[in-house]
């Protein structure tokens, strides 16, 4: 069922040790500083909490916490509904350390399983194994080098 | 939150059952709510929801045949949306950017003090 995931992935790397750039990703005053203006966040697994930006804003949802390497939290742009698996996009940062440098990954992506039986799953993905993916591999194209 | 077009674009693609009524549409061209409810596990007023929100992300149009309504990937539009996509991904690169300096000037920091406190 890959070809129906929507994703972007992005990379790049740090002169900074793993825990510095950890601290950068999670801590909520640093996250204000590179991401939402307004952060009102517990760090913690299935924590909700709040990012605003500007005059929007929204519900946030803590997925993963494993310091230094996994961070996750779900968001969503629909208003009025709070984050979960089927309605929102996931946002998970991959820490790699190198020594004195750090590698971190971001994807964000939908990779919400379809509430079908199994059987129809695969007969789906196999009729309509190309429209959306062709979709998404020109999407890929031109998001994938703009570096 | 106000809905600007962008909203209305993720909001039409973060539902899995409407990408699949969007992949239908790239596939065949063209095709009426009934046709395309023939080809997915869900309703045809499901299918119907999906299309008027694909429509008002500006992925889809449709027009009038006789009775029919024939709904369509719109060519221009789609490419502003993959546009739209695009900019998130630079987005991205922005606040990785961000997160990179950030990180960095906290480890010079770090580093100094140490020398510091060394001497």
């Amino acid at each position: 069922m890959s070809t129906t995931e929507y994703q972007i992935e992005r990379e790049i790397v740090i002169d900074a040790p793993i825990e510095v750039v950890w601290r950068t990703i999670t801590e909520p005053d640093q996250i204000s500083l590179w991401f939402a203006d307004k952060v009102d966040l517990e760090i913690a697994p299935g924590a909700t909490g709040y990012m605003g930006f500007g005059h929007q804003g929204g519900p946030v949802l803590v997925e993963t916490v494993e310091p230094p390497t996994r961070f996750s939290f779900r968001w969503n742009h629909p208003a009025g509904e709070r984050p979960a698996a089927g309605n929102s996009l996931l946002v998970e940062f991959t820490l790699v350390g190198e020594g004195e440098r750090t590698r971190l990954r971001v994807a964000e992506r939908g990779l919400e399983p379809l509430p079908w039986p199994d059987a129809d799953k695969h007969r789906y993905a196999e009729e309509h194994n190309e429209g959306w993916g062709k979709f998404l591999d020109r999407l890929v194209g031109l998001v994938g080098d703009d570096k | 939150m106000t809905t600007e077009p962008d909203d209305n674009l993720w909001a039409a693609i973060a539902d899995p059952s409407r990408r699949r009524v969007l992949d239908l549409l790239v596939q065949r061209g063209e095709a009426s709510a009934s046709r395309l409810a023939g080809q997915v596990p869900f309703t045809r007023q499901a299918v119907s929801k999906h299309l008027l929100v694909l429509e008002q992300a500006g992925l889809i149009g449709h027009r009038k045949e006789g009775r029919e309504v024939l709904y369509r990937i719109d060519a221009d539009r789609l490419d502003q949306a993959t546009r739209a996509l695009a900019d998130v991904a630079r987005q991205w690169d922005r606040r990785l950017g961000t997160i990179k300096r950030l990180a960095e000037a906290a480890h010079a920091e770090a580093t100094r003090a140490t020398r510091k406190r060394r001497t």
